[in-house]
């Protein structure tokens, strides 16, 4: 199993990473990113990113087992961050900075959903109709 | 702000605390009554770009964004200790009670008047302050988060290369430093490495000073 570190969440997945790429099943993709594989290329909700064109193989392929995709080379494309560890079984992705211009541009509180220190988990969501002052700390 | 005991609002506090335990001493010793999570991995502070603590977000009934992460009320007052006597001059000390509370009668005013407070940004403010999406910066957060893993799976010196790779394409996060540094036996990065920090920024501010409505200017710099 490969671990993926996502922005807000940490997603086991059975992949096969390669040096720069990382292949995994097309539903994983949408599991671990929300990105779905559709016939107008990597969609999400409504806007799709299409396959470059003639660099198909790079970014998808069909086999016996289903379709896989790589989401190393198609974050790289979306010039979001991609890092692995030396061995490859832990990698970490960052927003895509198009994803996070168009959801700054909304004015909506990203949800958060966090432990508390008894471990119940509390979402920001969860607030809505009230205002919320959402303050940081740390004990450092 | 318990005392404000109004339905319409709460407080969410979120301790950006990587390791396990840290933060509770001080929330028994707060024992305070609003919801106070913990964030091991500093994902709020990618997602609303957070920088240093306290920092607040204040967000409307309908989650809307009314005022981007800024300083929550803090002042640098620590930053202008006479060498000689080791105190913060008077003027300092009275200027970070001001701010404090400036800032805490700028929310009970929100809370009191909603939208119609002189403090609720407009669409437009808001959006200008909001932290640009910066590649650099998501690539710290993405190697912070990964550092964060690799220590708690007891690589230590993965996590090491991680954290300072962190602190190099985001410099301005005094989160992701500290966070990462040696601490004092207090538990707090304040030893030699973060003093030297401080002495780099020269005129930079540690808590820029925030753009509200009331803030009172600070002292000249002695």
């Amino acid at each position: 199993m490969t671990i993926i570190l996502t922005p807000t969440d940490t997603i086991e997945v059975s992949a096969t990473p390669d040096g720069n790429t990382l292949w995994l099943d097309a539903a994983d993709l949408t599991r671990v990113t929300g990105y779905q594989l559709k016939p107008e290329g990597f969609c999400l909700d409504e806007i799709c990113v299409p396959v470059p064109h003639g660099r198909e193989a790079e970014f998808v392929r069909d086999g016996s087992d289903g379709t896989s995709v790589n989401l190393a080379t198609f974050w790289r494309y979306l010039d979001a961050p991609v890092i692995a560890d030396d061995e490859g079984a832990t990698w970490s992705i960052g927003e895509p900075p198009t994803d996070r211009s168009m959801r700054l541009d909304t004015l909506e509180a990203a949800d958060v959903t966090l432990p508390d220190v008894s471990g119940e988990l509390h979402s920001l969501s969860d607030f809505r109709g009230r205002k919320v002052l959402l303050a940081a700390w740390a004990s450092w | 702000m318990d005392e404000l005991g109004d339905e319409s609002f709460t407080v969410v506090a979120v301790a950006l605390d990587s390791e396990p335990g840290a933060p509770d001493p001080w929330i028994e010793a707060a024992s305070p009554t609003y919801p106070v999570l913990i964030d091991r991995t500093h994902q709020v502070a990618d997602r609303y770009g957070i920088v240093n603590v306290p920092t607040a977000i204040w967000i409307d009934e309908s989650g809307k964004i009314v005022r981007p992460a800024e300083v929550a009320g803090a002042y640098e007052a620590f930053r202008h200790v006479d060498p000689e006597t080791r105190a913060v001059p008077e003027e300092h000390l009275a200027h970070s009670k001001q701010v404090r509370s400036a800032y805490l009668d700028a929310i009970r005013d929100w809370v009191a008047r909603g939208s119609d407070s002189e403090h609720v940004l407009s669409a437009a403010d808001a959006r200008d302050r909001q932290p640009a999406a910066d590649p650099a910066v998501a690539e710290a957060h993405a190697r912070f988060r990964l550092g964060q893993h690799l220590e708690a799976s007891g690589n230590r010196e993965a996590a090491r290369i991680e954290f300072e790779a962190a602190s190099r394409l985001h410099p301005e996060s005094w989160a992701i430093w500290r966070q990462a540094a040696d601490k004092l036996e207090n538990g707090i990065a304040a030893g030699p490495a973060f003093s030297a920090r401080l002495a780099a920024l020269g005129d930079k501010h540690y808590y820029p000073p925030p753009e509200i409505a009331g803030m009172p200017e600070a002292p000249a710099r002695s």
